[in-house]
């Protein structure tokens, strides 16, 4: 089987700070990954180079078996033109902490308005999809309702409503509930769960709750400076940690909790 | 004073001409302000430079002289202009460079986010400035327009001294032949007062109703 997402020496730097070192990775078709590791070590970068807000400095990333930064032009490998890219992604959505919502928009609007602009769907049928996704996150009393007229937790479930509107075949939940007071946190994390149950998209997310992790990832990556330290299905990650690193940093997060 | 209100239909004559030449000039400015003002943001350095020059020749000249080039210099060149047509371009030239910067600060107010949540989506660029950014920033850009508007009314007096028959022209005359000097003058300040005063009403209205969008709770029609 082909991977869905594939990284090949990868490295990115901001200046004189190296986030990503040489990574390879690769993640299978529906496949449901939870990225953790202490910040800085380059989780979030993954998502946002996949999500093309950030480029790569060396090695390629693969999309659906295309390259992603790259596009070949007479058998020669150039960089990705924004055409490329615009066409690269159709295949990615992403939820972003912070939620980024277009404020000048109603619930439903922010649903609709992407569909209808970037796929051309019939305003109907947008707002067909869009009612019918309000529902599956718990929303659709509120799909009048502006951004500001919600809470926290309900502004995030809209966000991954519109990302779920444009059909990706990867999505990506950058610490979708680290922007959130706690008592909000479950609502988003239960809708993420049933995703994972019921849907077949692949999905990447970027998170520090363990025990969400535990629930929804089928593969657990555990990062620390930019590269992979361990991967395995969160019972193997969890319970039995094989690298003394992965083990600290476990020890870390429980002991903040308790 | 009855000696100046004799001259009553020239300064209604001269009070048309000012309004219309701040409205005129203020539709040249608005383009030219969302012209420049976006072009600095297009990823053509050749575009962003023109747009640069722009800005800092005509900010950074007299609006008097640049109305005396467009005038008396450009018909050397083979160029005429009616007098008004003159005043409007040198007047809406001039607020523009300063409208472009009020809308550049306005879309670079947006936060980062919005634009990445809009390439998160895949719109093109046109699309992002066309239905996210822009949104967002023209209820930023609309108090400082306002400001702009009352200095392009009060730059339009320049405009008397390129022969253009305004309120400021209008006073020289009747103060020319009546030989009085304090009434017209004052006369047209309170009509200069009254206008701008409209003109604050106008932007006021139009801020109120770009606002109410955002704070009512349902909004009807979706």
């Amino acid at each position: 089987m082909n991977p869905i997402i594939e990284f090949k020496n990868v490295s990115k730097s901001y200046g004189e700070l190296q986030v990503l070192r040489n990574l390879d990775m690769h993640v299978e078709a529906g496949e449901k990954l939870a990225l953790i590791g202490p910040s800085g070590s380059g989780k979030t970068t993954i998502l946002r180079i996949l999500m093309t807000l950030e480029t790569i400095n060396s090695g390629h990333v693969m999309v659906e078996g295309d390259y992603l930064w790259h596009q070949k032009v007479n058998s020669e490998l150039v960089p990705a033109s924004e055409k490329h890219l615009r066409k690269m992604r159709e295949n990615v959505g992403m939820v972003f902490q912070q939620f980024n919502l277009f404020p000048h928009l109603t619930a439903i609007a922010n649903i609709e308005q992407p569909q209808i602009l970037v796929k051309g769907v019939d305003k109907s049928d947008a707002t067909n999809k869009a009612q019918e996704l309000l529902k599956l996150v718990g929303l659709e009393e509120k799909q009048n309702h502006y951004p500001h007229q919600l809470s926290g937790g309900q502004q995030q479930r809209v966000a991954i409503a519109r990302a779920l509107a444009m059909d990706p075949k990867i999505m990506l939940f950058d610490e979708v509930t680290s922007a959130l007071d706690p008592e909000l946190v479950e609502e988003v994390l239960n809708v993420l769960r049933v995703l994972a149950e019921t849907s077949d998209t692949t999905m990447l997310t970027v998170t520090h709750e363990m025990n969400f992790a535990r629930d929804f990832a089928d593969r657990v990556l555990f990062f620390e400076k930019g590269q992979i330290v361990e991967s395995g299905p969160p019972e193997e990650i969890f319970r039995n940690p094989k690298e003394e690193r992965t083990r600290n940093f476990l020890k870390q997060i429980i002991g903040e909790i308790s | 004073m009855d000696q100046v209100l004799e001259y009553s239909p020239i300064l209604i004559q001269g009070t048309i001409t000012t309004i219309e030449l701040t409205v005129a000039s203020a539709i040249v400015a608005l383009i030219i302000s969302f012209v420049v003002g976006l072009s600095r943001f297009s990823r053509f350095a050749a575009v962003r430079i023109a747009a640069i020059i722009y800005l800092e020749f005509f900010r950074g000249t007299s609006a008097i002289v640049q109305m005396f080039f467009m005038f008396y210099v450009l018909p050397l060149l083979g160029v005429h202009l009616s007098p008004l047509l003159a005043g409007i371009i040198a007047c809406g030239f001039n607020l523009g460079s300063y409208g472009s910067e009020v809308v550049r600060g306005a879309v670079q107010s947006v936060p980062r986010a919005q634009h990445e949540a809009a390439v998160a989506l895949n719109y093109t660029t046109y699309q992002k400035y066309r239905y996210v950014l822009l949104p967002q920033a023209i209820p930023v850009m609309i108090p400082t327009f306002g400001n702009l508007l009352i200095e392009l009314l009060k730059l339009t007096a320049v405009a008397s001294l390129i022969t253009i028959s305004d309120l400021t022209f209008m006073a020289q005359i009747i103060r020319v032949q009546t030989a009085l000097t304090l009434e017209p003058f004052l006369i047209i300040m309170v009509i200069y007062f009254i206008i701008a005063s409209c003109l604050v009403g106008i932007v006021d209205f139009i801020a109120k109703k770009i606002n109410k969008g955002r704070n009512i709770t349902v909004r009807k029609g979706i």
